[in-house]
């Protein structure tokens, strides 16, 4: 199994959880992040004051999938949350040892 | 006694109760605009500051104030006697022109606490809240009650005397705010991180509420000083929207030509500016004269306020960039733009009178000024010297709600609704004890 972690543009959420839905993924977390990468945040204007704001607000959505599926998940969240402007974000994997459902104590791919 | 032969009039009466109502709430109006403008951890001690000087001044006005500033005049111009001391010998038939004399006590005590909360602004983040405390009272005796002596008292040197002209608080009100903030900041050094960090405002949305509350209460600010419900009342409340209007795009258009954005912090201080220069003015002036007092507070406050940066003192919240050198821009405009059909006899550079008016002007706004710098840093070194006036450095760090006043004004990045992850509630025998 995999965890597949992808930092993308908040206004992206919608359209990358439509994709992962049609792709057939049951479930997903998203929370809250911020960070930057190579743009540096941006800039605000107060009373004439600039302040460079480093962090910029992002989602981070977590999907754990079976390996054979991981390569379909990754292009199709890249797809979905793809402008094409600096700050879409990033998507990474990581192998998974074990998943356990909570409810009924299911374990490994049974659990997904 | 003569006045007290007379009967107020009802209409007069009627619109500076209103009035008086009007100006008290421009002190709840200042705070938000304040409390919006500094971080989240320090937003509640903001607030307070202004709430508590509504309570402080109040208390040592009618104990002496009042009488102190509007009673017969004890020492040469320079400041009232102590005859109406806990208001006495005032009573529900005495009158002050045509309102009875309490009303216009009252009316003038809504000056002062909006004064001293205008203070605060130089101080936010960390000052000591018992030093506040401290503070204002000995500062509204020592600083407001004399000033507001010589501008509006019987006998008052630089009204009746000087001849300078001062409507509706220039001098006693703003330019006395920002010289003493700027005090008060140099005796406190900068917050933590100034120059550094971002402080940035943290609800830009609370300060447009606080701007457009003062503004509402700026009317009976400025047309309440009129002391009736005549036509000086309503030039001077239509030259306090039209001042309000241009300081507002005044500022914006600074930002614009500066920064590449105009803002809403922007639109609230260019209001804020405009209203503040037209204040002093607002009973001397023409229409014409009114556009363009707040034209040129807009613009010279929207610069005046990166003083802070290059001359390295952290006045918190432009004090001095929108109160003193707007104060001082309406108050010296007064000298141009004064026209003897509002002022029954003194006229401005642009109207033919000279640079007479404009002398007087700039004398009572240097001696005003040096005098409310100079007794507020007096006071300010004192207090440091005894209590201290700084918030620890922990306290500062951590915000001053938390620490001072054990609360806290947001729930912020809790999970479960709302309620802290960990809330447990607290037994009754349990006392929480704030830190230091």
């Amino acid at each position: 199994m995999k965890l597949i972690t992808a930092i993308v543009k908040p206004y992206r959420l919608d359209e990358v959880k439509n994709a992962l839905q049609e792709l057939g993924v049951h479930g997903l977390t998203v929370s809250e992040a911020s960070g930057y990468g190579r743009q540096r945040g941006h800039t605000e204007v107060y009373r004439g004051a600039e302040y460079q704001v480093d962090l910029v607000p992002k989602v981070r959505i977590e999907v754990v999938v079976e390996d054979a599926d991981a390569e379909a998940v990754i292009d199709a969240v890249v797809k979905a949350a793809h402008t094409g402007k600096i700050g879409d974000g990033k998507v990474w994997a990581l192998p998974v040892d074990t998943v356990v459902r909570v409810r009924t104590g299911e374990r490994g791919p049974d659990a997904l | 006694m003569p006045l007290a032969a007379a009967t107020a009039d009802t209409g007069d009466t009627a619109w500076l109760l209103a009035a008086t109502a009007l100006v008290l709430l421009m002190t709840p109006g200042l705070a938000l605009f304040y409390g919006g403008m500094v971080r989240t951890k320090s937003v509640l001690n903001m607030l307070m500051m202004s709430f508590v000087s509504i309570a402080l001044v109040t208390v040592v006005w009618l104990a002496a104030g009042y009488s102190l500033a509007f009673g017969e005049d004890a020492a040469g111009g320079l400041i009232g006697g102590l005859d109406h001391a806990g208001m006495s010998g005032l009573g529900p038939d005495s009158v002050q022109g045509t309102v009875p004399t309490l009303l216009f006590a009252t009316f003038q005590l809504t000056f002062a606490i909006v004064t001293a909360a205008l203070v605060s602004g130089a101080v936010a983040d960390r000052a000591k809240f018992g030093a506040w405390l401290v503070f204002v009272p000995v500062w509204a005796l020592l600083v407001y009650v004399p000033v507001a002596h010589w501008v509006w008292g019987p006998g008052g040197w630089i009204l009746e005397r000087l001849g300078a002209l001062d409507f509706a608080g220039g001098l006693p009100v703003e330019i006395v705010s920002g010289a003493s903030g700027l005090a008060l900041c140099l005796v406190l050094g900068p917050r933590m991180g100034f120059k550094k960090d971002a402080m940035r405002p943290h609800n830009l949305p609370m300060v447009m509420l606080g701007a457009g509350l003062l503004w509402f209460g700026w009317f009976g600010f400025n047309a309440g000083s009129a002391l009736g419900a005549n036509g000086l009342a309503a030039a001077a409340f239509l030259n306090t929207l039209a001042a309000g209007c241009t300081g507002l795009l005044g500022w914006l258009f600074v930002e614009q030509k500066r920064d590449g954005h105009p803002t809403t912090l922007g639109a609230a201080s260019g209001a804020v500016a405009g209203l503040v220069a037209i204040t002093p003015s607002c009973g001397s002036v023409s229409l014409l004269g009114a556009l363009v007092v707040g034209l040129a507070a807009g613009v010279v406050c929207s610069y005046a306020v990166s003083w802070k940066f290059k001359l390295n003192y952290d006045d918190s919240l432009d004090v001095v960039g929108v109160h003193l050198v707007g104060g001082v821009v309406g108050t010296l405009l007064i000298g141009v733009f004064a026209v003897e059909s509002m002022t029954g006899g003194a006229e401005g550079l642009l109207y033919g009178g000279g640079l007479g008016q404009l002398g007087k002007q700039l004398v009572a706004v240097v001696v005003v000024a040096v005098y409310a710098f100079g007794v507020t840093y007096g006071i300010a070194r004192l207090i440091d010297a005894t209590m201290g006036l700084r918030a620890s450095e922990e306290q500062e760090q951590t915000g001053l709600d938390l620490t001072v006043h054990a609360e806290t004004a947001y729930d912020h990045g809790v999970l479960g609704h709302g309620a802290p992850v960990s809330s447990s509630v607290v037994p009754h025998a349990q006392k929480v004890t704030p830190q230091a």
